[in-house]
């Protein structure tokens, strides 16, 4: 589905853990040490209380397909139709993605089927996660 | 915050609306800028106050030849126009200025001088969401749409309905863009943008703009036109990035602005004669109808098919035709605001008989602010 052209991520300081992370195959949350809040996208603070005392946590990787569209119009990098999709993680937080191994069609596309975190590599220092049904 | 203190005296679109190759940006603010001094009988010296978005107050100010003593660059999308209508009812109650100017002009089809569509790479939608291939507001926009219709049952059909229902009302208006009726059939075999949108459930893209003028309720007594009292007003915000909205089913800046505007103006639902609902897409005005508390969740789908909020139903709703028919340069709130403004003075296309009440409810960005004004044509 994605071919050379697609708009990058580039990361800041605050962010450069996620693609660390991304780069490697782990897909990395936040956890506020006070208030036990999981959240993404990152910052250095908790959303919910404001605390600075925060860690970096690996995600399970495990997701469920929370809502989409498939998009019918032409962008670099990608081959219409496909799906925008906004994915739940096991742990709570959602992110936008695509999803991979699966045909882009409303019939394939089943909200709240599961899904697992695959990365795909675009450069040298970036790699997207992206969702594909999952296994088993 | 204000009741009934502060009034619209002066209001107006660009002359024409639609493709206006003829004028850059700057120049729909000012012609419909001067449409609105005009409107009530008003020079540029005589305002003391400017509001705008997209472009800066200060180059409108400059352009137009405004001194003023509070300017508001508040640029949050499309309901900015709101906004912009609040803070300038309390900045006239506190004095800080006497007779404001809003103004709103985008070429948004000839992009003629019309500043560029970008997201930086660095930023949070450039890092986590662009990446994944959406092309403005008809891939994003509607991303929610599909965890709506699955909670609450809402269909296609239904979501095609809101189009065809809006095209009725637009068939009544002499400068809507899209006048001839339109069938669900049609909206359901129109072009697939981004499932389950169809080109008939998307805005169109035009080019025009729209500029208001508030004083105070008690100087508007000696203007011209029939002044338009603002009851109530609310705004809010919740996230530049649709994916990270906390409820798709419902948006934390409605049910933020909207009830914050009725309690303001101590009116209740059933005091409401015409209400606007800013519909960039077809789905926003099921939002709007269950954030603001007119119907129960889930129910507005039923409520629009069941011809409630068309001619001649209970609720009429965006009878100028909406973002869907009449126009929508980009930031359509500017012309929701003139068509209630239209309806309280009883010179509307499609006029209500008797109205009294109009809510007035815009979002910016994709559900990211919100901005509600309740408009009365009583006076204190």
């Amino acid at each position: 589905m994605a071919t050379p052209g697609r708009a990058l991520p580039q990361p800041t300081p605050e962010t450069q853990h996620f693609w660390d992370g991304a780069k490697a195959g782990d897909l990395l949350l936040q956890r506020c040490d006070d208030c036990s809040k999981v959240y993404f996208p990152p910052r250095p603070f908790c959303p919910s209380c404001a605390s600075r005392r925060v860690s970096v946590a690996k995600a399970s990787g495990k997701a469920t397909l929370y809502s989409y569209v498939i998009h019918h119009r032409p962008v670099p990098g990608f081959t219409p139709p496909y799906a925008i999709a906004v994915v739940e993680l096991e742990e709570g937080p959602r992110m936008m993605t695509n999803i991979v191994d699966c045909p882009q069609t409303p019939e394939a596309l089943v909200l709240d089927m599961p899904l697992e975190v695959v990365f795909e590599p675009q450069t040298d220092s970036i790699s997207l996660p992206l969702f594909r049904p999952a296994k088993g | 915050m204000p009741r009934n203190t502060v009034a619209v005296v002066g209001a107006a679109e660009t002359t024409e609306l639609g493709v206006i190759p003829g004028l850059s940006q700057i120049g729909l603010h000012a012609d419909a800028a001067l449409n609105a001094m005009a409107d009530c009988g008003l020079k540029p010296a005589d305002i003391d106050g400017i509001a705008t978005a997209n472009e800066t107050p200060v180059q409108l100010a400059h352009y137009l030849g405004i001194t003023p003593t509070w300017i508001d660059g508040t640029s949050v999308g499309g309901c900015s126009f709101m906004i912009h209508v609040r803070h300038a009812a309390a900045a006239i109650e506190a004095g800080l200025a006497k007779t404001i100017l809003i103004t709103h002009g985008e070429s948004g089809k000839s992009r003629v001088a019309a500043p560029p569509r970008s997201v930086h790479p660095a930023s949070l939608n450039g890092q986590f969401e662009q990446p994944f291939g959406p092309m403005g507001p008809p891939s994003m926009f509607t991303i929610p749409v599909l965890r709506f219709m699955k909670t609450y049952g809402v269909t296609e059909e239904q979501i095609a309905r809101v189009a065809v229902v809006q095209r009725e009302w637009a068939s009544k208006n002499p400068r809507a863009t899209f006048r001839s009726p339109i069938t669900v059939d049609d909206v359901l075999n129109s072009r697939m943008i981004a499932y389950p949108f169809r080109l008939l459930m998307c805005c169109l893209v035009t080019d025009g703009g729209g500029a208001l003028i508030l004083t105070s309720a008690e100087r508007a007594r000696d203007f011209p036109t029939k002044p338009v009292y603002v009851l109530g007003t609310g705004e809010s915000a919740e996230t530049p990035m649709i994916s990270q909205m906390e409820d798709f089913t419902s948006s934390r800046a409605f049910r933020v602005a909207g009830p914050t505007a009725f309690r303001e103006a101590g009116i209740a639902h059933k005091d409401v004669d015409h209400l606007m609902i800013y519909d960039a897409f077809a789905h926003l005005p099921i939002y709007g109808l269950e954030d603001l508390g007119f119907v129960p969740r889930g129910e507005a789908a039923a409520f629009i098919a069941g011809g409630n909020t068309a001619p001649g139903g209970s609720l009429p709703l965006n009878t100028n035709g909406g973002g869907l028919s009449y126009m929508h340069s980009g930031m359509y709130g500017m012309y929701a605001l003139q068509e209630s403004v239209r309806q309280m003075r009883g010179i509307a296309a499609a006029q209500i008989p008797g109205a009294r009440v109009s809510v007035c409810h815009g979002v910016g960005g994709m559900f990211a602010a919100s901005g509600t004004i309740i408009f009365s044509n009583q006076a204190p």
